[in-house]
């Protein structure tokens, strides 16, 4: 298939009708990359139109094209390397790919806005927010500096920022994540754009602040009659505020729908099995994830037949033909050539199978016992030294059984965290004790340590930075075994290696390479293999899933279950994400700001949760189904988490809950257990 | 955009000699490989190569300019310069190389120490560098000689290679340090620390290698200035003394009154001088990036 053949798409034509309503147009769409690795095609053939006032998701993995396509729209992709080489972007009438850069620059931010995924880095840190906002209402409406200023007020308090006036003179260090994002959102809304795209807006947040930006977002759009493009790798996020939904994989679009059919009747098996490998809450627990297995293809090499085709279920004879984009019984599209047998329901996906429920030997004694842990660090302002004391964490206490798998949830800054890291005596705490097989790990001798090392150890999340890149997979793997004298001779060492990547599910060759030559899900299976070669008891997986693509966390998932059922390993599972601890774990402890609120049994905490904070968190995090999510009352919570350096007297929680009383800023309630194995800390239960 | 597909993972590389492979990937820091080797041979081997001895002097041919019997002239005292370059190399390299190994090496374990174990240990050291820092480098270098005095080993006065290299100490532990503190909270230290692993292996086996880039790149351009501050001390008297031929001392002495009418007194040292460092640069830098297992594809 030549170049030019792929560019002639049928779908090109059946697209021709298009009504008023369309402000943007994105027909045939190819972007291409100059890499040292030869060229990468980003994207190929993409073409999806987005109605005025319209909320279109684009869905995909890293890699699949989705945010190169946005790029493409705002002209901002890398001058020196990449190349539109074919395609058209019609927006309210005009192709953006020939306008002059002068005229894009009017485009841009008058007309199109962007939000980007990084609140804390998209803003400009030694200029005034006032300065942030009013700079494109200066530019491109030629306001005043007074008009600009009210009209900044104005934005503010739109995006719900109390107090403006005062706000607009403040810094952006002086805002909170959250708050930042709402400014970006202010800055984007600044001079009425047709149409704003938001890359990722919220997967840098906290889930309840989450909750309140996609609630704002979805709003102003309805109210403002503002098109959005959402583009996304969270299912949950799409269910609930898109209209419509595109999914790319491997560059090209794969599937397009309205966004309950897309939901309940995928017509192309990448969504169906997408929509089956997310760990889900308002579904019963599977015993196992449904993953899809593989890795995406190397854009870098020219590819023939569908792209879905090597990880496809499915697969048949005819799929090393490309598929065509076709349109469905539902009226969407599909790159599938079995798309009426889908939408017959004569292909399912089995399930994992195999999996069924872990036996827990549970009431024995615990393996792990954390006591009243607290841990406070010194802050110093100044040179004088002038400062406070931050309770990172208080009155922590858990047991963890052997062959348990605890799951640790909460919001960025609640102290999950450093819970792990005390307990890997990565860090001394200020109080409490940590018993491990008995022995007190914050009071053992260097010698008990080390022996104690060896059975307690750690999954980091990023798999980027938690491998030495100047060491091979063989070397990182093999240097606790060199070390602790696991393996007599560098043969049996050799030999140990292979095994531990097999057990991972790696290829023995994989010794070979540099950790950079591997995907993210690649190198945490190393990580877990490393940890694996101490023969621990226990392992820290330190948000170990949560980095990583949903297709490739369903496969680490199911890997560290299978190895627990296998060597009978104890887990702290430290996460934020709900449904994915829901999965894993068989007890949760919830925290907020450094205190325990709720401790339960996994299905205890998800079905009758106690405590005000674990509700507002249940309710806050989406689920990828869009009658539930559309159908539901935005129950928000208010507020944002409180300043570690002022923290708020009585419970931690009162300032934020919906439950507060006078009494709730008096007095720190005692984690007190309800029913057997039921633990919460409200005085209102 | 960093997906590997399994099959172009597992794509074997054939061995092929390392210089071979440096060259391919590397060829202007070949080229300066290529520029260092000569130096060095002709410095090894001046006694063969070097067309006059450095030291006769020849009253018939003061000052004389370029021409087939002399290259590169000859200087004040009818000494051939272009024999006088060759055997500088000997003294420039030995004295280069040496004093930048010493500094750098002392100056990187120093950084590397500091920035692992951190709170105190760090303070104190750090604030040493400081005052260290606070001299300017040829008074700091001078103090050193003038307190050390002279001791010679095979031509090569030590604790001249001492005094320069001393200067450089706290400049390198600065930088070697901000790069370990880098390296030091990324997890992958943190992992080997809750393996129990001990000190020395966690500094020499995770930290230090990546804190090469730096070091390389700061070893490689203070050899360059070790020998400018080598021909610095020596115009001063207290470095190499005439008749001993090095670089910078040819910039000295009775150049400097005849430059104007014999220029290639010191031009051709100048050359000499820029071409070493240019040379080492380009090849710091290839260096640091073919040891970087993150260039290779």
């Amino acid at each position: 298939m030549t170049l030019v053949e792929s560019y002639q798409q049928p779908e090109t034509k059946a697209r021709s009708a298009r009504s008023d309503s369309v402000l943007l147009d994105v027909d045939n769409l190819h972007v291409h990359f100059e890499t040292t690795r030869g060229m990468v095609r980003a994207v190929e053939g993409l073409s999806f139109d987005v109605k005025r006032g319209e909320i279109v998701a684009i869905v995909g993995e890293s890699g699949s094209g989705k945010s190169v396509s946005a790029l493409s729209i705002m002209r901002l992709l890398p001058k020196m390397t990449g190349r539109i080489p074919h395609g058209r972007i019609t927006f309210d009438g005009r192709n953006l790919l020939e306008l002059s850069d002068e005229e894009m620059r009017e485009i841009r931010g008058r007309h199109i806005s962007m939000i980007f995924q990084e609140p804390m880095t998209s803003l400009n840190p030694i200029l005034t927010i006032g300065l942030q906002i009013t700079e494109p209402l200066q530019i491109h409406l030629g306001m005043t500096h007074e008009q600009a200023h009210e009209r900044a007020i104005e934005l503010l308090g739109l995006v719900g920022i109390p107090d403006p006036a005062r706000r607009l003179e403040q810094y952006p260090h002086q805002f909170s994540g959250g708050m930042r994002q709402r400014v970006m959102i202010a800055i984007g809304l600044a001079c009425n754009p047709k149409l704003i795209i938001a890359d990722e807006p919220t997967t840098a947040l906290d889930v309840t602040i989450q909750a309140q930006i996609l609630e704002l977002m979805k709003d102003l759009s309805r109210r403002l009659n503002i098109a959005l493009i959402i583009i996304t790798h969270n299912l949950g996020v799409v269910a609930r505020y898109a209209d419509r939904v595109i999914v790319m994989y491997a560059a090209r679009l794969v599937e397009e729908g309205v966004a309950e059919n897309v939901f309940h009747k995928p017509r192309h098996p990448y969504s169906m099995g997408l929509l089956r490998s997310v760990p889900r809450l308002d579904r019963p627990r599977g015993a196992k994830l449904e993953t899809i297995e593989g890795l995406p293809p190397n854009l870098a090499i020219m590819m023939s037949g569908c792209r879905f085709a090597p990880r496809c279920p499915f697969k048949i004879e005819k799929c090393a033909e490309e598929p065509a984009l076709l349109r469905t019984d539902l009226g969407g599209l599909s790159r599938c050539h079995r798309h009426e047998e889908i939408a017959a329901g004569k292909l399912a996906w089995t399930g994992g199978g195999g999996g069924g429920e872990v036996s827990a030997a549970r009431k024995t004694t615990p393996l792990l016992s954390v006591r009243d842990l607290a841990k406070h660090f010194e802050v110093r302002s100044g040179l004088r030294g002038s400062g406070g004391t931050v309770r990172a964490v208080q009155d922590v206490s858990f047991d963890i059984y052997p062959g348990e798998t605890l799951g640790l949830v909460g919001e960025s800054g609640c102290g999950k965290t450093t819970v792990g890291r005390l307990i890997l005596k990565l860090e001394q705490p200020s109080a409490g004790e940590i018993r491990f097989a008995g022995t007190d790990i914050t009071k053992a001798s260097a010698a008990e340590m080390k022996a104690l090392r060896r059975k307690i150890q750690v999954i980091f999340q990023d798999p980027y930075s938690s491998l030495n890149p100047r060491m091979t997979v063989g070397e990182i793997i093999g240097e606790p075994l060199h070390v602790y004298k696991l393996a007599a001779g560098k043969r049996e060492q050799h030999a140990r290696v292979q095994e531990l990547l097999q057990q991972v599910g790696l290829r023995p060759e994989m010794a070979a390479r540099y950790p950079h030559q591997l995907s993210g899900g690649q190198r945490q299976r190393v990580g877990i293999a490393r940890a694996l070669a101490m023969e621990p008891s226990f392992i820290v997986c330190d948000e170990a899933v949560s980095a990583l693509d949903v297709s490739i966390q369903g496969q680490i998932i199911n890997l560290l279950e299978d190895l627990q059922r296998r060597l009978g390993l104890a887990y702290l599972f430290i996460a934020h994400d709900l449904a994915v601890v829901r999965h894993i774990s068989m007890r949760v402890v919830v925290m907020y700001f450094g205190r325990v609120m709720e401790v339960a049994d996994r299905d205890t905490i998800y079905a009758e949760p106690l405590h005000p904070y674990t509700k507002v968190l249940l309710d806050a995090a989406p689920v990828p189904d869009p009658t539930i999510e559309k159908g539901r009352e935005p129950r928000l919570i208010k507020g944002e988490l409180p300043s570690h350096l002022a923290p708020p007297s009585g419970c931690v929680f009162n300032t934020r809950c919906p439950l507060a009383s006078e009494e709730c800023r008096q007095i720190v309630p005692p984690l007190r257990e309800i029913k057997p194995g039921h633990a919460v800390a409200c005085i209102k239960v | 955009m960093t997906m590997v597909s399994p099959d172009a993972a597992f794509r074997p590389r054939q061995p092929r000699h390392p210089v071979i492979e440096f060259a391919r990937a590397q060829p202007t820091g070949m080229a300066g490989l290529a520029f260092i080797v000569i130096l060095f041979v002709a410095g090894v081997f001046a006694d063969f190569v070097a067309p006059y001895d450095p030291l006769t002097l020849d009253y018939g041919a003061m000052l004389a300019p370029p021409s087939w019997e002399h290259w590169m002239g000859t200087d004040a005292f009818g000494r051939d310069v272009f024999s006088r370059i060759i055997y500088g190399a000997r003294t420039a390299l030995a004295v280069g190389f040496l004093a930048s190994l010493f500094g750098s090496g002392i100056g990187a374990a120093i950084g590397v120490v500091s920035a692992y174990f951190g709170g105190r240990i760090d303070m104190a050291i750090e604030r040493f560098m400081d005052i260290l820092l606070s001299f300017p480098i040829i008074v700091l270098a001078l103090a050193v000689v003038a307190v050390l005095g002279k001791f010679p080993v095979g031509g090569l006065d030590l604790n001249l290679i001492v005094a320069i290299a001393i200067p450089m100490i706290p400049k390198v532990a600065r930088v070697v340090r901000s790069a370990a503190l880098a390296i030091r909270g990324l997890p992958y230290i943190d992992a080997a620390r809750a393996a129990g692993y001990h000190h020395s292996r966690i500094i020499f086996r995770h930290i230090a290698p990546n804190v090469v880039a730096p070091f390389l790149i700061m070893f490689t351009a203070f050899i360059a200035q070790a020998i400018l501050l080598e021909a610095s001390l020596s115009f001063l008297g207290l470095g190499v003394t005439e008749p001993t031929p090095a670089w910078g001392l040819m910039l000295s002495g009775t150049s400097q009154e005849f430059y104007s009418q014999a220029p290639w007194m010191i031009l051709f040292p100048g050359v000499a001088i820029s071409l070493a460092v240019f040379a080492f640069n380009l090849f710091g830098d290839a260096l640091r990036d073919y040891l970087d297992p993150r260039f290779k594809v």
